[in-house]
């Protein structure tokens, strides 16, 4: 106290510290760089700097084919890219006025909320291992690898996954990939209330995390949030309810909601959307349609390579589509979905020509991250790290 | 699908998006007169033109003003038309009225020659690093932004990269016969 007096009235020079808290720090998950200006452990500022993995996507998505697109949106937030595939999709099938059989479209439900739970995994048990909680992370993660082991079924890949196309779905789920989906909805649940058990009413871990950079709502309503971190301030914005897209009216589930938007809050609202995420895909499961797996959309959707080698109409789409000489529709199109991180929009200028002439993504990490300096101010240097992960920042979608 | 017959976009215009239109644009037109361009509806988004400056006086006004309420910045973004001369920069922001659940978008254009805006920070902290990044990229100047450098892009860049001008792809490569490629 005396020292505070001291420096206002001007008797001692004090000097703070400034710490490079990244951008290669192991403890922030991705190349973030923050400058912290710091009393003694206290932050009392900080300026970030973002930027290090961009790789001017929305420039690129000028000269993409929209069919080429997809694979830009899988890098996004690369931990649930299907959402951001299927997003894009969405978009292009407005643009396009397509509709899109039941099935794919509980196909598609099936797939994204498989993505969420894989991304509310790594977002949950990181907070975990930033409080020191090593073993929750450990156990939960084996889940995120089943999932990876369905998409891998359906789409060949893992990660970046780029699933679905124009109009639809790719290929029908193989008896595989049902197998597995199937095991993954009976078992998940142990293995959920597993990590529920040993993390979330840990002493330890509660003190840590209740209170440590918490978010007025109104302050994130100013900011931009949405996804988790939004409704962990108290609001209960989520795209899948208030602008339902790929029949998600026809399922069943709450939005959970926090309080004061502390790291608790956002800890045990994706808690809580893993559980719904699960109980929309046993809904989906149990009412699954049958029928096609994707409209009957020649020009955008590629044929069958069999028949493009023996059909001519065929071989005659393939190369509309290939060499872009497929009409589309001039406008300007928004779509949303709700993903990982909250909002996740493409907007589209068309100008009839076979890339868009203006490709935009709304970003919700990019949004949310300002708020970062505001939401660690006063807080200790460690809390800073957990506020970060809690955040569920990913680099991908940041910098696009 | 024959693009020349079928228009998509009318499809996703509900009666409700008009009625929205039809009651905003009212509104802005009794607010703000001349400056007021005119409204339209693509797909499903009540679209206003206004001038550039008195976009952020709209802005405002739709976000105080009790019957409207937009005050939740979806996005904002440029877009670049060289062949509008004098108007070649497209502003749009997007809002969102939460507890209506009604979206638009503002639309205004600005000249390259003096590529200069109000900022909206003022009503939206969420704007601070959309209007970077726009700046960043088109070389938009907000006025009033409390920190307007470049965001994704390294300091020492003399371009704004997004701008028609700059092809993705080197001009002067002979290997390749882009009339095949589009764009």
């Amino acid at each position: 106290m005396l020292d505070t007096v001291l420096v206002e009235q001007k008797l001692v020079d004090k000097e703070y510290q400034f710490l490079n808290l990244g951008p290669t720090h192991p403890a922030t998950h991705g190349i973030f760089q923050n400058v912290l200006k710091m009393d003694g452990e206290t932050i009392l500022d900080a300026e970030q700097t973002i930027g290090y993995i961009h790789r001017a996507f929305e420039k690129l998505g000028e000269r993409r084919p929209y069919y080429q697109i997809p694979t830009l949106t899988d890098r996004l937030n690369y931990c649930s890219s299907p959402i951001n595939n299927m997003g894009w999709h969405m978009t292009v099938e407005k643009l396009i006025g397509a509709e899109i059989p039941k099935r794919a479209q509980y196909m598609r439900v099936i797939i994204m909320e498989l993505a969420r739970i894989s991304d509310h995994i790594v977002c949950d048990t990181v907070i975990a291992v930033d409080t020191g909680a090593m073993t929750g992370f450990l156990y939960l993660f084996q889940w995120r690898e089943k999932i990876y082991e369905i998409f891998e079924e359906i789409c060949g890949s893992r990660l970046t996954t780029n699933i679905g196309r124009i109009g639809g779905m790719e290929r029908d789920f193989n008896e595989k990939a049902w197998n597995k989906l199937l095991a993954f909805i009976k078992e998940f649940p142990a293995g959920l209330k597993e990590f529920d058990a040993l993390v979330t009413r840990n002493r330890i871990f509660m003190d840590r995390v209740i209170g440590t950079g918490p978010i007025s709502a109104e302050r994130a309503l100013n900011y931009g949030f949405t996804g988790p971190n939004l409704r962990a301030a108290g609001v209960d914005y989520d795209v899948r309810v208030h602008a339902p897209y790929s029949s998600y009216e026809d399922f069943e589930f709450d939005i959970p909601i926090g309080k004061s938007g502390d790291t608790f809050d956002r800890y045990m609202v994706r808690m809580e959307e893993m559980w719904q995420s699960l109980h929309i895909i046993q809904q989906a499961v149990e009412k699954m349609p049958s029928g096609p797996f994707h409209a009957d959309l020649p020009e955008f959707f590629h044929p069958d390579k069999a028949d493009v080698y023996s059909k001519m109409e065929a071989l005659i789409y393939h190369f509309k589509i290939v060499m872009g000489e497929t009409d589309i529709a001039k406008g300007e199109v928004y779509h949303a979905v709700e993903g990982g991180n909250g909002e996740l929009g493409y907007y589209i200028i068309s100008d009839g020509g076979r890339t868009p002439y203006r490709f935009h993504i709304r970003r919700p990490s990019f949004i949310y991250y300002q708020a970062y300096p505001e939401m660690i101010r006063g807080g200790m240097l460690s809390d800073a790290i957990l506020v970060m992960s809690s955040m569920n920042v990913i680099a991908g979608e940041l910098d696009a | 699908m024959n693009a020349n017959t079928f228009n998509p976009a009318t499809k996703y215009t509900t009666p409700v998006v008009e009625a929205l239109r039809t009651e905003i644009a009212e509104k802005l037109v009794s607010r703000f007169g001349d400056n007021f361009i005119e409204s339209h509806c693509d797909y499903d988004f009540p679209v206003f033109t206004v001038k550039s400056a008195a976009v952020i006086d709209v802005l405002e006004y739709l976000y105080y003003e009790t019957t409207t309420k937009f005050q939740f910045l979806t996005t904002l973004c440029a877009a670049h038309f060289p062949q509008n001369v004098g108007a070649e920069f497209t502003m749009m922001y997007q809002l969102h009225n939460l507890q209506a659940n009604t979206r638009i978008r503002i639309k205004t254009t600005i000249p390259v020659s003096n590529p200069k805006i109000r900022t909206a920070t003022t009503i939206f902290a969420a704007a601070n690093w959309m209007e970077r990044q726009e700046y960043d990229f088109f070389g938009i100047i907000f006025e009033g932004h409390p920190h307007l450098k470049r965001i994704l892009n390294m300091d020492e860049m003399n371009y704004h990269p997004m701008r028609k001008e700059f092809a993705l792809e080197d001009e002067r490569r002979e290997d390749k016969d882009n009339t095949f490629f589009g764009r």
